[in-house]
């Protein structure tokens, strides 16, 4: 089994109006240190293992779904697991 | 000319739009469920507003993988009207029949409240009844209508005349103040106002009315004029 974690946040390019919010609450909290908070999403997917090519399937799955490339970006890291 | 109004589960504007189609403007309409895998019969397709598929993911983003949006494709390769409002434009925005995506609203609120539209094309098969120019009252209710396109989108948009609706005090923070958009063919309109909200005096505003009459009387010209 592959375990599969997905992370999709907004494009550099885009305003994240969620993390400017959070930026400023930290900074009211005394951190002035942040320069900068963008907030995402975390996807863990759980694959069977199989005849397929992964990378070319993760791609296919964060383009047309898990992820809008319009507007996010995503990354992933892959890791096998023994099967419980 | 006869309509299908689509309903997702979670969609919440479908029974708003059945009203405004049936006992405003007087057309022939029809509930759809969202695992029809046919639309044939109909002449123009309604994507009602509402959080299809409990929004999950990001609004529209499941809704783009059930059966009638399929059709609802077929259908706007067709040529047939489509317009989707608030949700049902995120769904065109997610399924790719209309460019860009939407963000959360800068404000981080959800806004409801009238807003005022200008008409800025009349030409498209949605808008002949209006005026050119013309600012109407229209509301809207949403968390997520914030329109987003990168730059060369927005050209794009411009050039080919696209932009159909735009906001005269931007509540959300999208792009140009843009409300609606259409494809470039012209016979897909997404908007966030609701202009099913907005059909009878009593409901504070009828502007909406002629965006539904609009679709009829080019549909009249094109099919029942040539006959």
């Amino acid at each position: 089994m592959y375990k599969v974690k997905v992370y999709v946040t907004l494009r550099e390019s885009v305003l994240d109006p969620q993390g400017k919010a959070v930026m400023s609450s930290l900074h009211k909290m005394g951190q002035s240190e942040v320069e900068d908070v963008r907030i995402g999403k975390y996807l863990e997917l759980t694959l069977q293992k199989g005849d397929y090519d992964l990378d070319e399937k993760i791609v296919n799955m964060c383009s047309k779904l898990l992820s809008n490339p319009v507007i996010e970006d995503y990354r992933y890291e892959v890791e096998e697991v023994v099967a419980q | 000319m006869k309509f299908a109004v689509i309903v997702f589960p979670g969609s919440n504007c479908d029974t708003d739009m059945y009203h405004a189609v049936k006992d405003e403007l007087g057309a022939e309409v029809e509930y759809v469920w969202h695992d029809a895998t046919n639309l044939n019969q109909f002449d123009g397709i309604l994507l009602p507003g509402g959080f299809s598929y409990g929004d999950y993911l990001r609004s529209g983003a499941i809704a783009q993988f059930s059966n009638v949006m399929t059709e609802v494709v077929k259908a706007a390769r067709d040529g047939k009207p489509v317009l989707g409002v608030c949700n049902g434009f995120q769904i065109l925005l997610e399924t790719g029949l209309l460019p860009g995506a939407m963000r959360r609203n800068e404000s981080l609120k959800f806004i409801c409240q009238p807003e005022e539209l200008v008409v800025e094309n009349t030409s498209t098969i949605f808008t002949t009844q209006y005026e050119n120019g013309e600012v109407i009252s229209v509301p809207v209710a949403h968390g997520e209508g914030n329109y987003y396109c990168d730059e060369e989108t927005l050209q794009q948009l411009k050039a080919n005349n696209q932009i159909v609706f735009t906001y005269k005090n931007n509540p959300n923070g999208s792009v140009e103040n843009i409300a609606g958009i259409t494809n470039e063919e012209g016979n897909v309109l997404g908007m966030m106002p609701h202009p099913e909200r907005a059909v009878d005096e009593l409901l504070g505003s009828k502007d909406g009315l002629k965006l539904f009459q609009s679709i009829v009387k080019s549909w009249r010209e094109r099919y029942v004029a040539a006959t």
